[in-house]
Formats: C-alpha cells, structure tokens, sequence
C-alpha cells in the first residue's frame, strides 16, 4: 500500500501515535538541549540556597500573590539596565521552584530591589503603600505585622526542594527551624550560625520589633532584602560560555 | 485520494474522494497559489537565520551564526553608546568642584535632569517625588538639615546613609527615655511640653518650667543647650516648627518614650549608585530649596 494521509485518518490511534512524535519533536529540539548545553545556567560566585527565614518570606511572597504584580526578571536592555540595576542572570533563579520571572509589571520589577529601601520602608510601605508612595495601587497587607511565623513545615519544605536539585545539606535541614529564629537574633550563636550557612545572608530584625517574636513582615522583609544580592558581578565576565 | 479525479456535476470542481454517507462529497479547494509561495519563501528565509544567528542545539554547545550576534553583547553596546553621549557631561562632572558645576548653565542643566531622574528611582520612595518627605523621612526642600545641608554633608550622607551598617555611616541613637525608664510618664510629658513651647505650642506654664528642667539634665548635651540641634550627632533642631515623627503631643511623647532611633535608616549608595550619579544627586538635593 501506498504511503498515504489516508492511514492517519482512519486509524484513530494510529493518528494519535503520530500527533505524539510530531509535538514531542518540538519538545527534543526546544527543551531538551537545555539541560546539556553548557550555557544554560552561567558560572557565577555567590548563589546559594534561600536561607529559612527567607525561604519562608518567599512562601509568603507566592501566598500573597506578589507575582501578579512584580516581575523578578530585568531583561537586558539598556533602560531596564539604568532602572534596575544588572540584568538577570539565569543562575539567579536556579534555586527557585517556581521561578518568578513573571511577564506583567503593575509594580516595578523587583529582581535587585534588596538593599535598596530600610526595612523601616518596607514595613511602612507593606502596611500602608500610599503613606510612602501617594499614587500606588498597591493593596496593603498590615496583617503580617501580625501574623507569628509559622516555621513548622520548613524542613518538609527544605527536603522537598533538595529533591528537585537545591544543594540544601543534611546539616542545614536539621538546623532549619534553628537558623530561622536565628537570623533574626543578632549577635547571637544562632544568628553567627545562620551566617556560616548562608554566606551573605542579613542578620537582624526586619520588622524594627526587636524584643518580640519573629513574624510574617519579618520573613517577607528578609526576602525582600536578600533580592538580586547574592551574585558577586566583580567576577562575572559576561563571556566566553556566560554570552548569549 | 489520489489516482482519480472527480468533477463534482453543480459546481465543476475537483473533489478530495472523501465519501460520507454515502453521497456526501468534499470540494478541494486548495490555498491559493501565491499564499503557498509565501510560506515556501519563508521557509527558505529562515535557512537564513540558521546561518547567521545562534540557532541550532548541538550537544553541549549550539551553532552561533555568523554574525556572532549576543543579546548580551547588544546590551552592553547600546550602554556604552548611551555613556559616549553623555561622556563629555560625566567627564566634567567628575573633574569639577561641586562649586563650579554649578556655576556653568549647560552642565547644571545635564546635572539636574540627571538627577531628577535618579531620584525619582532611588529616592523618591522615601523621600516622595517632590522630596517634600513622609512621617519619618525627611523633607528635602526645607533648610532643616539632620546631618548637615552643604553639598559636603548631603555627599557624604549620600556615600554612606545613615545607620546603614556601612563603615563610614552616620550613627547615632538617642536613648529610649520611657522604654529604658530613664524618665517616669509624667517627666516625658512634661519634656514634651517644653520642647513643644519652642515652637509655639501652649501647655501649662508650670509643665513647661518643669520640662526646661528636664531638657536641661537630658536632652541639651545632644539637642543644644539653646534645642537647635547638633548636625554632627544628626540631633535635630527642636525649636523650628519642623518635626520628623509629628509634632502632636502624643508624637513627642512617643519619640521620648521609643527615642525612635534605629528606625531611621538609609542605606548607603556607594557601590550602587557610581561616583557622578551621587555627585548629580548631592547638587540636585542642595538645588531643592534648603541647601546651605
């Protein structure tokens, strides 16, 4: 029998086996190279996984619905560079799952915005955005100046993301609960501790409360002011296998 | 399909040979010619691309075109573009005393504008877009200055912040007068009251005689024995009607009470912000009105 349209077409499964090797070309020859080719995530100095207390900040980011807002991702174009800072480096989000890029800016991008405003902002601005800032259409969230931190899932959340590839140690786990109230505790053991893990990380109490305990705006806070800062640019050589 | 050609009778076309029911027939009517040119014209343009743009994934490496082009590459180009425009700027600005940039019109106008714009990024959601400041951050434009207003002090709180945990940050705490209980209620109050009387504001004569007192014992060695203030100690001025965390009496007593300090923080631009950019923001700030 001749080749023919005609065997597709009447044989159901014949024709779903074939829409299958088609799509799944597509696939091969977008996606899978990702995963060999030596540039997809640049060498950088510096990355390392979200420190609890921040880990946690993040939870809390997703959970609020941050990301419809802000996008985590400045792309390399000349203004986006004078705005935001560096443009975003692959390796900046290999540890997040899921990444938070995003596509729509209602706010700015926050990819580099740690370190650029006080806590004492962030604190006013996350309660009552247009004390601070009069035309935003943010919404407020004055409740996680509230809401205790709820640490309990921390390490289950640590060992799930080691399962998809964060180097997250044994060490690291055991201590999670441990180094979340710890970063908050400056020059305490456990707050010397949190900085030996996470190299770079930022010990203090972000919420300016300092004799209580550790809450939501204290989590999102360290997030926030951890954005964008891990990478050392001195040694990235935009070059060689990190060119795109 | 092939093989035979059908005519249907009605319409005089060719049919596909698909048969429905019976008698149910298709009319083959294929995409006009001049449309199929164009999708084979474009298939063959994008043998093009294969050639001169990174295309292909190899197995650890990818072809990368002829013309080597890089996103990366055309970003750092287009800024390098944008600095050799504004080169002859920079450079001038990076020479000249503050003094005499501001003293030339057309560099004054480059610096303004510069920094106007790098202050509605970075400053202005502290500081509002007209600098005129929110409870706890400071109005830019009045000429009451907590760290100093000569374009020497606005550099340097520029450079390094304020208790921004930098090396070379201003840092001070003014103690927490009822947290710490160094005074009872009733002494804060009455210290609130003189200190309101500076500015105006009536309370009871007998209060106020008791505050002077009180500031005298407590406040003066950082405020001023006369409360104007101690730019070195970024103590602010008492006495001007101008007040950072409110001037109600509930405010003054809570900034005696908490001392505030600590909160006020901001972060120091060295390192984020280059040389020239702090240098343009430093005139743009002294230019608001209050500069010295």
């Amino acid at each position: 029998m001749k080749l023919s349209h005609a065997i597709f077409e009447k044989n159901s499964l014949v024709l779903l086996i074939g829409i299958l090797i088609v799509v799944s070309i597509g696939g091969l020859v977008e996606i899978a190279p990702l995963f060999f080719l030596g540039s997809t995530i640049e060498k950088v100095q510096g990355m390392r996984p979200y420190a609890p207390l921040e880990l946690v900040g993040r939870n809390i980011y997703i959970r609020e619905g941050c990301y419809n807002c802000h996008s985590q991702m400045i792309r390399s174009l000349r203004d986006e560079v004078e705005r935001y800072g560096h443009y975003s480096l692959a390796a900046e989000s290999m540890y997040d799952h899921p990444f938070q890029w995003g596509s729509k800016r209602t706010g700015p991008d926050l990819a580099r915005v740690g370190g650029k405003y006080s806590d004492a902002w962030h604190v006013d601005h996350l309660k009552h955005p247009r004390e601070v800032v009069p035309g935003s259409v943010m919404p407020g969230y004055p409740f996680l100046a509230e809401r205790k931190l709820d640490a309990s899932a921390i390490a289950a959340d640590m060992k799930a993301l080691r399962l998809v590839g964060v180097p997250y140690t044994d060490e690291m786990i055991e201590n999670a609960v441990a180094d979340l109230n710890g970063q908050v505790s400056p020059d305490s053991k456990a707050g010397k501790a949190v900085l030996a893990r996470y190299p770079k990380a930022q010990v203090r109490k972000f919420d300016g409360k300092a004799d209580e305990a550790a809450t939501e705006m204290d989590a999102l806070i360290a997030y926030l002011q951890m954005l964008g800062t891990l990478v050392d640019f001195t040694t990235f050589d935009a070059a060689g296998p990190n060119l795109r | 399909m092939s093989g035979h050609k059908e005519i249907d009778a009605v319409t005089g076309a060719e049919t596909t040979g698909h048969v429905w029911d019976g008698d149910l027939k298709e009319l083959n009517k294929p995409l006009p010619r001049w449309w199929l040119y164009v999708l084979y014209a474009s298939i063959v343009w994008s043998i093009g691309y294969w050639v001169l743009y990174p295309t292909w994934p190899l197995v650890s490496t990818y072809t990368h075109g002829m013309l080597g082009y890089s996103q990366r590459i055309e970003v750092a180009r287009d800024i390098a573009a944008g600095k050799e425009s504004q080169a002859k700027f920079v450079a001038a600005i990076a020479a000249k005393p503050i003094a005499d940039i501001e003293k030339d019109p057309d560099l004054m106008e480059f610096v303004l504008r510069g920094g106007a714009a790098q202050f509605s990024n970075n400053c202005a959601p502290c500081h509002g877009r007209g600098a005129q400041g929110f409870k706890g951050y400071p109005n830019l434009n009045d000429d009451d200055w907590l760290w100093g207003g000569t374009v020497e002090t606005i550099e340097r709180t520029l450079r390094y912040g304020v208790r921004s945990g930098h090396p070379d940050t201003h840092d001070s705490a003014m103690p927490r007068f009822g947290v710490d209980q160094v005074l009872t209620s009733a002494q804060i109050s009455d210290a609130a009251d003189f200190v309101r009387s500076l500015s105006g504001a009536k309370a009871d004569p007998a209060a106020i005689e008791r505050g002077k007192g009180i500031f005298a014992e407590q406040c003066a060695a950082c405020h001023g024995a006369d409360a104007k203030g101690n730019q070195e100690m970024g103590a602010p001025n008492l006495a001007d009607a101008i007040w950072l965390y409110g001037g109600e009496k509930s405010d003054v007593v809570e900034t005696i009470r908490t001392g505030r300090a600590g909160i006020g923080v901001m972060p120091a631009w060295e390192g984020k912000l280059d040389p020239v950019t702090i240098k343009m923001l430093t005139i743009y700030v002294h230019s608001l009105g209050g500069g010295k």
